[in-house]
């Protein structure tokens, strides 16, 4: 007896010891890969989200400032001490050429101070001693107007809300509450709300003409499911670029559609089909509209026949039969097909930005734009925040039992 | 779906109009595409018909230029380093993920997948962030890293995929008759999950000669790519230079495509074909 329990206990024991093995070899071979991941993925996104908040930039250019600064209470102007500290950094700063830097940051949060600061820094290499507070306000007034100073003691902050808080339209007012910004300067939001409409609409489109082919694939002969098959995935594999120049060629003034329209006699004049929003909707549904046969036709190929014809000879005509019987039975099919041209839509660029105009273009124009036009690394990782944030709340959502893997695959 | 011999007229006229519909959706689809292939002879210089006459001229002066040749060259160093290390990385870690089961492990496959659906302006921002100071923008090593991430869950699916139909009776065969599991990797596991690997690795370069947003952010004008150098042409001065550029990569995804299609169906023959979808 009391043998055997041992030898039954060494065997589960080596059991153990065996899948034990077995898992740590699984995560032996994942560890390479999860590494690079780690290292040229998520520490750059981490870093993306850390710079959309971080100030301490600043803080280094003024340390002594910063320091001072902590003293004032907000209410008038701060002491004598906080003046000669930032007399001593600009004296620093100016030449260094990191002042430049301080102003354009603190002129985001209010207009004026980069031409402040530099108008300063220019003139304080030539003050001699204290007393500053005056000598300042003499170089510019705005040194005696205590809204500058909550900018600046809100700005030496090693981290700030200002450039999420734009990207939102919002800011802060002179006395350090979060406002709306003025209608004539609020742009993010209807950018958002662009980015939203335009794949909203894209997504409807690929819906409505992507039904139609999936449902004929899923029903026709073999023979020519597999030809239109292999159409589907010739457009799905071309380059986008290619597929995106394609349209600006045909869609041009003097491109086949117009001509054709025009030889044909049904316009007198080109009609403007590209570099607007008729050309983003066309290519977009072009481009995308592979991500919604795909899972569509996987969908409407497990659905059987028997319970449409069931319905018919219960007296259903076909309309209602289709839309009462069939649509319901392909509902994941259109859920998943939805979210992925939705999600997609939502982060395009290229596509946009070459058949365009200035108003069609959305929220990841604007991260590329604040990195290579702007240089304002803190605005695009603020924007690129709310890009991130928007599509993973609709993939949350939504996600849970759509197979991205599988639709990207084709 | 052929039209039974009771058909009504309706259904008959309903017949042949959804039959239309589906030809001007599949024109819609194809249309683009077959319209710049002819113009990409066309010996004059206009992007319209008529053609003025047939002419390789612009395939000469496509191959010829020494920025569209960089560009190529650029293509193929960055395409197949990173399609070879995103298929070494994501092969052995689909192997690591398909031999055991692990807490979190539904967890880690959906953040080693993300990539794919995490929008490439994001990819490409925090990447130019992360590669500022340490000095990989405008690099080789800094493209083609950024492609192994994007390119690396497409092999880690195809290569899962097979493992699903994947024996592992044979890898216990294999070790019990003395081998040791490198060998059993090399001359059991990889054969058999061949079909997958390749289908990975080709969908890896295809990702990486399509991408453009992320070279846009991080590669200097001596790194630009194929579509780099195609997007930034493109709406200052479009010349038939790009329509033979775009005609040769339409040749290129015809291939891949095709080859992919074939390994499809081999695999499909030799594994238990999944439910619902033959050919999805």
């Amino acid at each position: 007896m009391a043998g055997q329990v041992t030898q039954n206990m060494s065997l589960r024991q080596k059991l153990r010891r065996a899948e034990r093995r077995k898992k740590i070899g699984a995560i032996g071979l994942i560890t390479p890969l999860f590494l690079v991941m780690l290292i040229f993925y998520f520490i750059p996104i981490g870093i993306m989200l850390y710079r959309s908040v971080d100030n301490s930039e600043m803080s280094e250019i003024l340390p002594h400032t910063a320091k001072a600064i902590q003293s004032w209470s907000g209410k008038g102007l701060p002491d004598e001490s906080v003046y000669a500290a930032i007399v001593a950094d600009m004296k620093k700063a100016y030449p260094d050429r990191t002042l430049a830097r301080v102003g354009r940051r603190l002129n985001f949060d209010k207009v004026g101070f980069y031409s402040l600061l530099l108008k300063s820094g220019r003139k304080v290499a030539k003050l001699q001693g204290p007393p500053y507070k005056d000598a300042l306000i003499k170089i510019d007034k705005k040194w005696g107007d205590h809204t500058y100073w909550t900018v600046l003691k809100r700005g030496l902050q090693n981290t700030t809300w200002l450039y999420l808080l734009a990207s939102l339209d919002l800011r802060y007012d002179d006395n350090n509450r979060i406002v709306k910004v003025p209608d004539e300067q609020a742009i993010y939001l209807a950018i958002l709300g662009r980015t939203i409409y335009i794949s909203a609409s894209v997504t409807i489109l690929c819906l409505l003409i992507g039904f139609p082919i999936a449902y004929f694939m899923a029903t026709t002969s073999t023979r020519t499911r597999n030809i239109l098959m292999i159409l589907l995935l010739l457009v799905f594999w071309t380059s986008l670029l290619v597929r995106t120049l394609s349209w600006i060629v045909v869609l041009q003034n003097k491109g086949v559609v117009n001509s054709i329209l025009m030889s044909l006699g049904l316009i007198s004049k080109p009609l403007e089909l590209v570099f607007n929003r008729i050309g983003v909707y066309i290519a977009m549904t072009h481009v995308l509209l592979p991500f919604m046969v795909l899972p569509l036709y996987s969908v409407m190929r497990g659905v059987p026949p028997s319970y449409v014809r069931a319905a018919r000879s219960l007296g259903a005509t076909p309309i209602v039969a289709f839309f009462k019987v069939y649509v319901p039975q392909t509902r994941a099919g259109i859920g998943a097909g939805s979210l992925m041209v939705f999600i997609q839509a939502l982060g395009y660029y290229i596509t946009p930005a070459l058949v365009g105009g200035p108003k069609d273009q959305m929220l990841s124009y604007f991260v590329a734009f604040f990195v290579n036009e702007r240089v304002n690394w803190s605005m695009a990782s603020a924007l690129g925040v709310l890009l991130l944030v928007l599509t993973g709340s609709f993939y949350l959502l939504f996600g849970r039992r759509v197979n991205v893997a599988n639709i990207k695959l084709g | 779906m052929a039209l039974p011999a009771h058909a009504t007229i309706g259904e008959r006229i309903w017949h042949y109009a959804f039959r239309i519909i589906v030809g001007v959706i599949f024109f819609f689809l194809l249309f683009p595409i077959l319209t710049i292939i002819p113009l990409s002879f066309n010996s004059g210089e206009f992007l319209h018909y008529p053609l003025m006459g047939l002419s390789l001229k612009w395939y000469h002066s496509f191959l010829a230029s020494g920025a569209w040749a960089l560009a190529i060259e650029n293509s193929l160093i960055v395409g197949v380093s990173s399609m070879v290390l995103a298929t070494i990385l994501g092969t052995v870690a689909a192997v690591g993920i398909n031999r055991a089961d692990f807490p979190g492990k539904q967890m880690l496959i959906a953040l080693l997948i993300s990539p794919m659906m995490v929008p490439l302006v994001i990819t490409a921002l925090a990447l130019y962030l992360f590669y500022a100071p340490i000095g990989l923008n405008d690099t080789y090593i800094g493209i083609i890293l950024a492609h192994t991430i994007l390119g690396m869950p497409f092999v880690l699916i195809t290569v899962s995929a097979t493992l699903q139909g994947f024996d592992y009776n044979l890898i216990r065969a294999g070790a019990s008759l003395g081998a040791s599991p490198l060998r059993v990797f090399f001359k059991i596991v990889m054969p058999n999950i061949a079909p997958g690997i390749v289908s990975g690795a080709l969908f890896a370069f295809a990702i990486s000669l399509d991408e453009v947003v992320v070279v846009l952010f991080v590669a200097g004008p001596s790194h630009r790519t194929l579509p780099r150098q195609m997007f930034s042409g493109i709406r200052e001065h479009l010349s038939p230079t790009f329509l033979a550029a775009a005609t040769i990569l339409i040749v290129v995804a015809v291939m891949l495509m095709l080859t992919l299609e074939f390994l499809r169906k081999r695999n499909e023959k030799f594994s238990t074909p999944p439910t619902g979808a033959d050919a999805g």
